[in-house]
């Protein structure tokens, strides 16, 4: 899905879905349905190619963004609000505001990101279900 | 204020959505940086935006947007106005420009749906 915007946030709509049949609390999809969101438009936007991978167990929400491409050289900078490589194409879609990064970390009760210069991305999110729907 | 009021309060016209005018608000958001968007709009406010591409609707979607309102006369595009019919969406245009839309709407008393970054 690298490079094309055309269908950038049909993943996620996905995701969305899926997680409302399972019948997840409101906020909990919505939450991953974000993390996800911010993940396809960086890999669609930065990537040559790349996947998200979508994993529900009862307690937890587990979201991974996996891409082939140009990497991350300084992840510290790229997890600053604010710092943005984004080109005029991806500015004129209303992303380039270097908030992707930060959001994916504060809407995931755990977030790891590791990345690879020339090879690619790799995010891995954890949101947990709310603790009303285990004890209901 | 129900979409309606608002339709009327801002002549505005109901490109999607005319099923839904009775839906209630009470929270709106303004911004043309959709990252801005994600980090701060909450479920059930209204999305104000200059801007017309599809990751608008993407975005309202993901948040669970009640509204979209386009400033400024602008129109969304036919892949946006597509995808808004798919996830029901609805999307009122205005020549209003968004200042004077958020002003309108506060004299109504629609709120930010924050008031200040880092408050909550
Ligand atoms: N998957 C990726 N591959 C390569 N570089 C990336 C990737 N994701 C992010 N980056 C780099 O990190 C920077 C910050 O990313 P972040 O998502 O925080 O902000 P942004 O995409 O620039 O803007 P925003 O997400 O707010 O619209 C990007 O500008 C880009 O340089
Ligand atoms: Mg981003």
């Amino acid at each position: 899905m690298g490079g094309n915007f055309d269908n950038a946030g049909e993943v996620s709509s996905n995701i969305k879905t899926v997680l409302k049949q399972i019948g997840l609390p409101k906020d909990v999809i919505r939450k991953a349905a974000l993390v996800a969101y911010e993940s396809e438009i960086n890999i669609v936007s930065y990537a040559r190619k790349g996947m998200i991978r979508l994993r529900v167990v009862p307690e937890s929400i587990m979201i991974e963004a996996i891409d082939e491409g140009q990497g991350i050289p300084d992840i510290e900078q790229a997890m600053q609000p604010g710092f943005s490589t984004a080109n005029q194409k991806i500015r004129e879609m209303g992303f380039g505001a270097g908030m992707g990064l930060c959001n994916i970390k504060s809407f995931s009760d755990v977030f790891h990101i590791s990345s690879e210069v020339g090879k690619g991305t790799h995010l891995r999110m954890i949101i947990r279900a709310s603790s009303a729907v285990l004890n209901s | 204020m129900t979409l309606h009021e608002i339709r009327k309060l801002l002549d505005a016209e109901v490109l999607i959505g005319e099923d839904q005018l009775d839906m209630e608000v009470k929270t709106a958001f303004v911004a043309d940086l959709m990252s801005d968007v994600l980090a701060f709009a909450t479920a059930g406010s209204l999305l104000i935006t200059g801007l017309t591409n599809p990751q608008v609707v993407r975005t309202a979607d993901v948040l669970d947007i009640a509204a979209i309102i386009m400033g400024r006369g602008k129109r969304p595009s036919q892949e946006t106005f597509q995808l808004a019919e798919e996830v029901n969406i609805p999307i009122l245009t205005t020549k209003y420009i968004l200042f004077e839309i958020a002003g309108r709407l506060y004299a109504k008393g629609i709120r930010g749906c924050i008031e200040k970054v880092g408050s909550k």
